[in-house]
């Protein structure tokens, strides 16, 4: 696995050649106890793409994502990532974890850390930077998220907005190959998302392969190359954002959107019929 | 009140607005029957303290709890020999079950089946024995059971084990629950920049714990303290005695109660400030954790 990137010409790759595939799934399943949260799950991810994962509450998406870097140990199915099947149990996950940036939804920013250490402690611990490389890195990436000036600050000096691109940069610190984002903008006050989302974007737009689970819809069909509709642990719907968004086949999605995109006019038999879908606390 | 609103199923017009609600006023208004209450307790206290300040002998008080010339004859042994002792035998006990506590601690949370047995079944163990016991068990006890047993340090690594092995429970299940406190994504935001689960634990999860678990901690200090007074029980030589075995001692040698007082103070010199200390700690990290998230 050499650090060069050879796989980021997004749009020109179409062929289903594997090492074109950043993210290749088959029939993945996950359960907790009696629960199925994922019910065969088929996915692939080409380099360079930028995929939105999108869909009601409990339908599996997070735990989708969380499988995808083995944060959850799948039931059943196969997953390989970057080229490495990581549900083969005798693969060093944490090698493979240190080229697939995440972020999360509640940013998981180390509060006793400045955020300069959060953005070099991986760097110099997992990859043996030096600390004068480290430190350079770092730099860098606050820079491509606007927080030059805040590298000494602790994270609970930082607005959440701050903490989330904070957060972005200290992933893209490890020069990730893959970023998956779950959920980044959902605990963030309404005024904060827009900086976020536009970090997220500029990343798009330098190639990087995306995996994001998120209930933006502008942005989803903005960015995404593509968008990935599920529902009750399966995909239900998987194209463009142009026809998933626009004009959905199925049913199911046609229901979903309108829930999300005109919530305050329900039918009756919406609000009886469903359970809520606004999205309590992740996981 | 002039027009008679219609009794129809109607919305409550502007007219037929909700009755405001009535509060009844007694003789006494709550502030002048708790101001009342409040003189009371006052008189009470007043006239006991005057009372035990009445018919005590204070020359007499004064005799045997501060015999000035049972004092002199203390100092500087009390100072140099006991209250050293005291210290040094309390931070050994610290120190082994600080390690030993950690230890337990980290095989309680572990995934490993008799890891966490074992840990359980020391904790639960040592928290149910008296110190008293085990203190008897290592000192008197081991010796006898293997007579070629060696414990580095003599007389101090006895006391060291004997306190230490109950200390390490009690410190094990505070360290635990500091783990447990750090929100599971500070795990999974390690794990997922690449570290292994030990790197993660060293450098992410056990600074923010110690964060949490150092008032506590410095609570241990303090009960264990206390608790170097059991070792009089172990007959010490004379160099050996630590505040209680030195107190008894003198008090025997010049018939007084003083050298119990003094012994008494000098405890207090050391934990009133370590409780001072706790409390200072407790509101900062109330603050810093409440900081956190907000």
């Amino acid at each position: 696995m050499s650090s060069t990137d050879t796989g980021r010409s997004p749009g020109t790759v179409q062929t289903d050649d594997p090492r074109s595939l950043a993210v290749r799934i088959r029939g993945l399943r996950k359960s907790f106890g009696t629960l199925d949260v994922l019910r065969g799950i088929d996915l692939d991810v080409r380099y360079g793409e930028v995929v939105c994962i999108i869909g009601p509450s409990g339908s599996g998406k997070s735990t989708l994502l969380r499988c995808t870097n083995l944060l959850e140990t799948p039931s059943a199915g196969r997953i390989e990532v970057l080229g490495v099947e990581i549900t083969d149990a005798d693969v060093d996950i944490d090698a493979v974890r240190r080229h697939i940036g995440m972020v999360f939804q509640q940013f998981n920013l180390f509060p006793h850390l400045s955020v300069l250490d959060n953005l070099t402690i991986a760097q110099r611990r997992v990859l043996k930077r030096s600390r004068q490389e480290a430190t350079r890195i770092a730099q860098e990436n606050l820079a491509r998220v606007g927080l030059s000036e805040k590298s000494q600050a602790y994270p609970n000096q930082l607005s959440g907005g701050q903490q989330q691109r904070a957060a972005i940069a200290r992933a893209l610190s490890m020069n990730p190959r893959l970023m998956l984002f779950d959920e980044p903008t959902s605990a963030l006050d309404p005024e904060l998302v827009g900086e976020v989302l536009t970090v997220m974007r500029n990343l798009a737009a330098e190639g990087m392969t995306m995996l994001v689970v998120t209930h933006e819809m502008a942005f989803a069909r903005e960015v995404a190359d593509r968008v990935v509709f599920m529902d009750g642990g399966v995909v239900v719907e998987d194209g463009p954002p142009s026809e998933v968004l626009t004009s959905p086949r199925q049913e199911r999605t046609r229901e979903f959107l309108h829930r999300v995109l005109d919530p305050t006019h329900l039918t009756r038999d919406e609000l009886t019929g469903e359970e809520a879908t606004t999205d309590s606390v992740a996981s | 009140m002039t027009s008679d609103p219609p009794t129809e199923t109607a919305p409550p017009a502007s007219g037929n607005l909700p009755e405001p609600i009535v509060v009844r006023r007694g003789r006494f208004s709550p502030r002048q029957r708790q101001r009342f209450t409040r003189l009371i307790q006052y008189a009470v206290f007043v006239v006991i303290v005057g009372l035990v300040a009445v018919t005590a002998d204070w020359n007499r008080l004064a005799e045997s709890f501060f015999n000035t010339e049972v004092i002199g004859e203390l100092f500087p042994e009390i100072l140099r020999i006991a209250l050293i002792n005291t210290i040094v035998y309390t931070l050994l006990a610290f120190a082994f079950g600080l390690v030993v506590g950690l230890i337990l601690a980290l095989m309680r949370l572990s995934s490993i089946g008799p890891y966490r047995w074992f840990a359980t079944a020391y904790i639960e163990l040592f928290r149910g024995l008296p110190a008293l016991l085990v203190l008897l068990a290592v000192a008197y006890g081991f010796p006898l059971a293997f007579p070629n047993l060696y414990i580095p340090g003599g007389g101090y690594g006895e006391i060291a084990l004997g306190l230490g092995l109950t200390a390490a429970a009690y410190m094990a299940e505070t360290i635990r629950a500091g783990i447990q406190a750090v929100p599971r994504g500070q795990m999974e935001a390690a794990r997922t920049l690449g570290m292994s689960h030990t790197r993660a634990m060293i450098s992410i999860i056990l600074p923010q714990a110690f964060r949490v678990v150092i008032p506590p901690l410095t609570n241990e200090i303090i009960l264990l303290t206390k608790d170097t007074s059991l070792v009089y029980i172990l007959g010490l030589s004379l160099t050996e005695r630590e505040l209680t075995s030195f107190g008894r001692d003198a008090m025997t040698q010049y018939v007084s109660l003083t050298p119990l007082v003094m012994a008494g103070l000098l405890y207090l010199v050391i934990t009133v400030p370590l409780s001072q200390l706790v409390r200072h700690l407790e509101v900062r990290t109330a603050r810093k954790v409440g900081s956190v998230q907000h």
